[in-house]
């Protein structure tokens, strides 16, 4: 079997402006034309979703003075999938003068990325960071704070300063709300008008020009069209591909899979972030998987018995008979290791057939020496939210017995390829958050997404996307693009509905997930992914003769709209693993066992593979155009955390 | 475990609907309530009938999007928790389960479980946020927030604006929710320029929407699943009260 794609032109420019990194935002700012704040509200954008991205861009626009239409498929902007985030938000801030600066976290990002980010984005993403920070305290986010009534700050893993700010276990939630309220604060001042239950389901491109989007009224199914001068998408990340990962159960891939097949490209799409802190799976019925933040790394210690098959409860087995695997291979960062190391080797102890509780896919996180050194109380002051939320799930006190954690999936570091000013290969597309690729290379660090979500919708998008709006209008939109965008979507869901098979959407969905996870997971192979790129035609060919979706078009359907979005991860998988299957390089999350040292680490290939995979759509397979990616500043150099 | 469910079936706003009967069998105990739910949908599905329609996102209890009356109860008997936290558990074996939608005037239902909360949305428009546009911040560290005020703030905060509380009130009051919102800005000194006016339009529109009035029986916060505190309600008319002189 031979490739799967063909190679197009390398792109050779991102836009960022040239001269010392740390001028080039300046300076970008300095150059972008400015729209007369009379026309601005003749100036209409569509933004897409309503999470830490698409809630600050859209509330940022209308606090300019735009006309801007807002959209999100739950009942209210403020439950977007951002609410969920538990960890916290870095920032430069310095504040504790433990010698952090705008360049370290710059430095730190990069690398915590394998060095396959752009400079000048994650520059100019950690000069932004301090303004995020200033922004939501003063919307009133009750970030924790000391007894001096300063803010409180801590570690996160891949870092040696202390500039994550939380607020307890819910930072995403608490900022998620302010950019919620200053939404809502547009809303009543007319500048934004919210669309809540609609579902993008395409993008109209006229003249090469993105112009609006067709949405559905997911209450009385109609079919909508809504034109503007410029779009932006913030519709989040795609984990869900793999249909058991922490996302909400609606995060979905549509919306940018719609636009990449109307000609904006994929980046990178095979990066995914596996956390390994999440409860096991308990049974087949499962619906998704549910994170334990990661600082219970800091006191917890993962083991696994030392003999396979091993089925003694933990309290039966003496301490000569575990392995704590992680103070074992890496002594020097020990239960503290990177995600992505953290999650393989508990992968590989489960492989050995090591791994405890149901199916043995699962390892002890065992908070017994932290309660005899600490003291019950003080293990109760710090994790008691996250022991309860253990004990809500499973039924079992994580104080009297060792937790059971296994990875799962949790983020995506690919998205929709955009340039320097977040503008996709589509004029006129902007794309923000999760659901673009830009500043986290290969793997994101802890903390790093909602910095990104904020700093691209509260000061980085506002400012390019009126350098573009600026340089318009850009005449008359073309009814039949409109007519047949419009026609397509009605197209597909007339298809869905008239099958009529014997398989709901959501037992392809899990199929195409385990199939995903097992091939396309933790670990890839030539042969896993020439075998997932079999079995995904196969299995989309049986999906779209025999899924059987009940209902009408015109109401409010939910097996509709599940059999929609199960229908473009089909096509988004075969895409992750041709880009899995071209990257014969180990980086970041994205683990290839032919490319590891002896030691069993990733090793990547800077001299092949240093360079952004941009796919674009193509009838005949995807077409690959390379974007190099230059390290001025940060010498490339291989991780070690041992 | 098997259980007969009873679930409010309503096709959308015009339809009358009733409670239908459902018997679900091989439930696990570790299922959380809307899993359950899901292999029943799937059930239906197959069947060709309309899966049942409820609301839910996250499944972790922080969204806010899930809700139902189960046996009586918003989000069911469990304490502190949302209805996609409960987990199958805590019924009993052969257990007999209603599930309703949030009834009040001002949460019309759009299909079986599903309501429209978007009167939640409008109250937060009326005032609900501290005018701030973006980059006209200064530094975060100018203002020194007591942690004592920051945490009480933060606790206010948490409210995942699910609506139990309404569900939950004989009089269809949203006081906990308006009040969680008004207690979290008013304890912040960012949020004192816009105190007054806050309260006095959260606190109108509330009315204007058809919510009751509080008459401080408590189901609110009973059944509110972050645990809002019944004295924020104080707070609230304080603050209703310092406005309006
Ligand atoms: C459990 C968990 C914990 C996390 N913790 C942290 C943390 O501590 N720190 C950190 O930095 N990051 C964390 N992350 C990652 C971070 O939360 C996300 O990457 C980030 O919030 C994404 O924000 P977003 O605005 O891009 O998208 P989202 O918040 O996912 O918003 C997507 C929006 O798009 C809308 N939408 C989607 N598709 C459509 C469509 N087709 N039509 C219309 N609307 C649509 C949705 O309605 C929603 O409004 C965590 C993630 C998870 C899952
Ligand atoms: S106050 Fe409690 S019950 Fe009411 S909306 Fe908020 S979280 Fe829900
Ligand atoms: S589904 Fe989000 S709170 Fe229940």
């Amino acid at each position: 079997m031979g490739r799967h794609y063909t190679e197009g032109e390398p792109i050779r420019d991102t836009k960022a402006p040239a001269g010392p990194i740390e001028e080039r935002w300046e300076k970008r700012k300095f150059g972008a034309k400015l729209v007369n704040p009379a026309n601005k509200r003749k100036m209409h954008v569509i933004v897409v979703g309503t999470g830490l991205a698409g809630g600050s861009a859209a509330a940022t626009l209308g606090e300019l003075g735009y006309n801007v239409t807002s959209f999100c498929y739950q009942d209210s902007p403020r439950r977007a999938h951002s609410i969920a985030a538990q960890g916290g938000i870095n920032a430069a801030k310095n504040y504790r003068g433990d010698g952090d600066s705008i360049y370290r976290l710059f430095y730190d990002t990069v690398k915590g990325g394998d060095f396959r980010a752009r400079e000048s984005n994650v520059y100019r993403l950690a000069q932004v960071s301090v303004n995020i920070i200033d922004q939501a305290v003063a919307q009133g986010v009750p970030f924790a704070r000391e007894y001096g009534g300063l803010l409180d700050t801590r570690s996160f893993g891949g870092a040696q300063v202390s500039r994550t700010f939380y607020a307890r276990g819910q930072t995403g939630q608490q900022l998620l709300l302010g950019a919620y309220q200053a939404l809502e604060r547009q809303i009543a001042a007319g500048t934004v008008k919210m669309n809540t239950r609609h579902e993008m389901l395409d993008l109209i491109v006229s003249d090469g020009r993105a112009r609006g989007v067709i949405v559905r009224d997911m209450v009385t199914g109609e079919i909508e069209r809504h034109l503007a001068d410029a779009v932006v998408l913030a519709t989040g990340g795609y984990g869900n591909v793999f249909f058991l990962s922490t996302n909400a159960k609606g995060c979905n891939t549509t919306a940018i899979w719609r636009a990449h097949r109307r000609g904006a490209m994929f980046a990178n799409p095979c990066y995914t972030q596996i956390h390994p802190t999440c409860i096991p799976v308990s049974g087949d019925y499962q619906s998704k998987l549910t994170l334990m933040s990661e600082s219970l790394r800091n006191d917890g210690r993962v083991w696994v018995p030392v003999k396979a098959g091993d089925t003694r409860p933990a309290a039966e087995i003496p301490e000569q008979e575990r392995d704590y695997y992680l103070e074992r291979i890496y002594p020097a960062f020990g239960n503290l290791v990177p995600r992505d190391i953290a999650s393989r080797a508990a992968k590989n102890v489960c492989d050995e057939g090591r791994g405890v509780g149901p199916g043995g896919l699962g390892v002890y996180l065992d908070f017994a020496d932290a309660i005899s050194r600490l003291g019950r109380d003080a293990v109760e002051k710090k994790y008691g939210n996250l022991f309860e939320m253990y004990e809500r799930i499973t039924g079992e006190d994580p104080y009297s017995q060792p937790m059971r954690i296994y990875p799962a999936v949790h983020y995506t570091m690919g998205g929709l390829w955009v340039d320097y000013d977040l503008q996709s290969t589509i004029p006129g597309l902007f794309v923000v958050g999760e659901a673009n690729f830009s500043d986290h290379g290969a793997n994101r660090l802890g903390a790093s997404a909602l910095m990104q979500g904020l700093a691209d919708g509260y000061f980085v998008l506002p400012t390019t996307i009126g350098d573009y709006l600026a340089n318009g209008p850009y005449g008359e939109v073309d009814d039949e693009a409109v007519a047949e965008a419009e026609a397509a979507v009605q197209s597909k869901i007339e298809r869905l509905l008239s099958v009529n098979g014997t398989r709901t959407a959501d037992s392809y969905h899990r199929e195409l997930g385990k199939l995903m996870w097992d091939y396309c997971g933790m670990e890839r192979t030539e042969e896993s992914l020439r075998k997932a790129l079999e079995r995904i035609p196969e299995l989309r060919e049986e999906f779209w003769r025999n899924v059987k979706v009940s209902g009408t078009a015109d109401e409010l359907n939910q097996a509709l709209e599940r059999a929609g979005r199960v229908a473009d991860f089909f096509d988004l998988a075969e895409l992750m693993c041709i880009d899995a299957l071209h990257r014969t390089e180990s980086c970041g999350g994205h683990f290839r066992a032919e490319s590891q040292d002896a030691d069993g680490e990733a090793l990547r290939d800077d001299e092949n593979f240093a360079y952004v995979a941009a796919w674009e759509y193509g009838e005949q397979g995807p077409v690959l155009h390379k974007e190099a990616l230059e390290y001025e500043y940060v010498t490339m150099s291989q991780r070690s955390y041992k | 475990m098997n259980l007969t469910l009873k679930v409010w079936r309503q096709r959308g706003p015009q339809d009358k609907g009733r409670m239908v009967t459902y018997r679900v069998e091989d439930v696990s105990p570790d299922m959380s309530f809307l899993e359950m739910l899901d292999v029943l949908n799937e059930r239906l599905i197959l069947e060709g009938d309309d899966p049942i329609a409820f609301d839910h996102d996250c499944r972790e209890g922080i969204c806010g999007m899930c809700g139902m009356v189960i046996n009586g109860y918003a989000h069911g008997e469990q304490v502190a928790t949302t209805t996609c936290q409960l987990h199958m558990r805590h019924f009993e074996d052969e257990a007999v389960i209603t599930v309703e939608p949030w009834r009040a005037a001002p949460f019309p239902v759009v299909k079986d479980l599903v309501v429209d909360r978007s009167s939640f949305d409008r109250i937060i428009q009326a005032g609900g946020f501290i005018s701030v546009p973006a980059g006209s911040a200064p530094d975060a560290h100018s203002v020194p927030v007591k942690k004592a005020d920051a945490d009480a703030a933060f606790d206010a905060a948490t409210c995942i604006g699910c609506g139990a509380c309404v569900a939950a009130c004989p009089n269809g009051s949203a006081s906990l929710f308006t009040a969680a919102k008004i207690t979290h800005l008013s304890l912040l000194p960012q949020g004192q320029p816009e105190r007054d006016s806050r309260a006095r339009a959260m606190v109108e529109q509330m009315d204007a929407e058809g919510f009751g009035g509080c008459t401080n029986t408590g189901e609110c916060t009973a059944s509110c699943p972050k645990g809002i505190p019944l004295d924020t309600i104080a707070q609230m008319n304080r603050d209703y009260l310092r406005a309006s002189k």
